[in-house]
């Protein structure tokens, strides 16, 4: 290949130039558009219409709770699925694995999270808000982030272990359902079952193993509304509270945000292209 | 230029390549006919490391594919399905190639003057012909001037001005010592380009050998009748 015999070991592209497209193909679909129009508009209406800043922050976060999650994994299993072929172009390439997959995810996760960020905030700024809410705000904004990516990786993880896209795109809605809304119900009937026995340790533990409730309580904890907090919440606050709880949660988020990647990366490095 | 050894691939209940040997000459071109299903496109995607192989032993200008993604700079890769990010340009794909191989500054664009593609890279890979995609798709292919092309049907969905400038160029570059492996159903296509064949059926190579070979072995008058030939004997062996 070159003149002197002795190949020099070529420079390559890295996680950037594979992410660098892809984000800006996402940022071009009308569908992206409409996720921040969504929240622009779900913002600015509860903010017009829902009086003070705090109460607003608090509906914002259920309806921002309930629909990230959702779109995200909806979203980002049909894009893998969609994106098939240019996988295969990227593999063709003299690329490693993990650099083609860190970049998927990097193209897919970046644009989500800035147009959540966008649509959240900006009917803020523009307005002006109090000091006072400003943290929550924040942690909503960190927490709504740290969903996106773990609800990317998920649908990756699904969207890899599944050649058939209507049942990856299931068991995605599956995931989704259980922890946004079967799971807190399961909870309390496993507690009004077993009302005798000291089970709070094993409530605690579950706290931490449903992302959406770990970001709600961290929101909660902020407002110091435990009334609104749901069963584990309740738990969880009386374990944790102040900057301790956040720092456990945050925690748990990271390992939440690292488990479905992981597990995504494991199929793609063995799956047959 | 490509060595395969024993190769194995099971896909759950299918054995889709039952102990593939082939060799694939360097600065020829080889056709890789067989009918749908008998392992054509899991061969090459083996060759590309985009399918691990159970067992066997692939060597790619004498290294042996095992994971290490180096050895795929000196191939260009056209798949069978042209079907690219939808909002992406078509001028976009092939800056995102090029980024990905800084080094690689000495690129071969002359398909996108002979595929007249000039205005066409501009517009939304989504909005463009299956045709037209095929043709940025050959252009990429192409672009880094490899020494190992691997085509999988090249020209389906290529209308005859195109499908020409294609075999033209094919055959221009095998006259600078590239090596091609080409997939296709049409068997005149292959009989105009190829000088070797490798006939593939029910996951085994049933044939591996020159043209003229295989046109001798079965005393027929063009390439599809010596293939079916093949598949007859094979069927009453």
């Amino acid at each position: 290949m070159t003149m002197s015999g002795i190949p020099q070991p070529a420079r390559r592209g890295g996680i950037w130039q594979v992410a660098k497209p892809q984000v800006r193909n996402v940022v071009r679909s009308r569908w992206l558009l409409c996720y921040v129009g969504f929240f622009m508009l779900a913002t600015e209406g509860l903010l017009r219409f829902s009086g003070g800043d705090a109460r607003t922050l608090l509906s914002l976060a259920n309806v921002v709770l309930f629909v990230v999650p959702l779109m995200t994994v909806v979203y980002g299993t049909v894009y893998l699925y969609n994106s098939r072929e240019f996988i295969e172009l990227l593999l063709a390439q003299p690329l490693k694995r993990r650099t083609v997959f860190a970049g998927l995810y990097m193209g897919l996760a970046i644009p989500l999270t800035a147009a959540l960020v966008a649509g959240v905030s900006v009917p803020f700024i523009v307005r002006g808000m109090d000091a006072a809410s400003r943290l929550p705000l924040l942690t909503m904004l960190v927490g709504s982030a740290a969903l996106t990516l773990i609800f990317t990786g998920i649908a990756f993880c699904v969207a890899l272990r599944f050649e058939d896209r209507l049942t990856g795109l299931g068991a995605g809605m599956g995931i989704w359902l259980l922890f946004a809304l079967v799971y807190d119900g399961v909870l309390l009937f496993v507690v009004s079952v077993l009302a005798d026995h000291t089970i709070e340790k094993s409530l605690l533990v579950a706290s931490l193993a449903n992302p959406i409730d770990l970001v709600r309580i961290a929101l909660l904890l902020q407002f110091d509304v435990s009334a609104l907090m749901g069963y584990t919440g309740a738990v969880f606050s009386r374990f944790f509270s102040g900057a301790l709880g956040l720092m456990v949660i945050a925690a748990a988020l990271v390992t939440w945000i690292s488990a479905p990647l992981a597990a995504g990366f494991v199929s793609f490095s063995r799956k047959d292209f | 230029m490509i060595s395969v050894r024993g190769l194995h691939k099971r896909f759950g209940e299918l054995d889709i390549l039952q102990g593939v040997d082939a060799e694939i000459p360097t600065g020829r071109i080889t056709g890789v006919v067989g009918p749908n299903a008998a392992g054509k496109t899991t061969l090459i995607k083996s060759i590309l490391g985009l399918t691990r192989p159970d067992s066997g032993v692939i060597e790619v200008a004498g290294t042996r594919v095992n994971g290490d993604e180096s050895y795929r700079s000196r191939i260009g890769y056209m798949p069978q399905i042209a079907r690219f990010p939808s909002n992406m340009t078509g001028a976009e794909l092939i800056t995102m190639l090029r980024e990905l191989r800084p080094d690689a500054t000495d690129v071969d664009e002359t398909l996108l003057s002979s595929f007249e593609l000039a205005s066409e890279m501009n517009k939304k890979l989504n909005t463009l012909s299956g045709g037209t995609k095929q043709k940025i798709n050959a252009v990429a292919a192409f672009l880094f001037k490899p020494e190992l092309l691997i085509l999988d049907e090249p020209t389906a969905g290529l209308d005859p001005r195109s499908s020409s400038v294609l075999k033209d160029k094919i055959l221009a570059d095998r006259a600078r010592g590239r090596t091609f492996v080409i997939t296709s159903h049409v068997m005149s296509e292959l009989e105009e380009l190829a000088d070797e064949v490798i006939f593939i059926s029910d996951g085994r190579i049933r044939f591996n050998g020159s043209l003229s070979q295989i046109m001798h072995l079965t005393r027929q008058a063009n390439l599809e009748r010596a293939i079916v030939e093949l598949m007859e004997r094979g069927a009453a062996a």
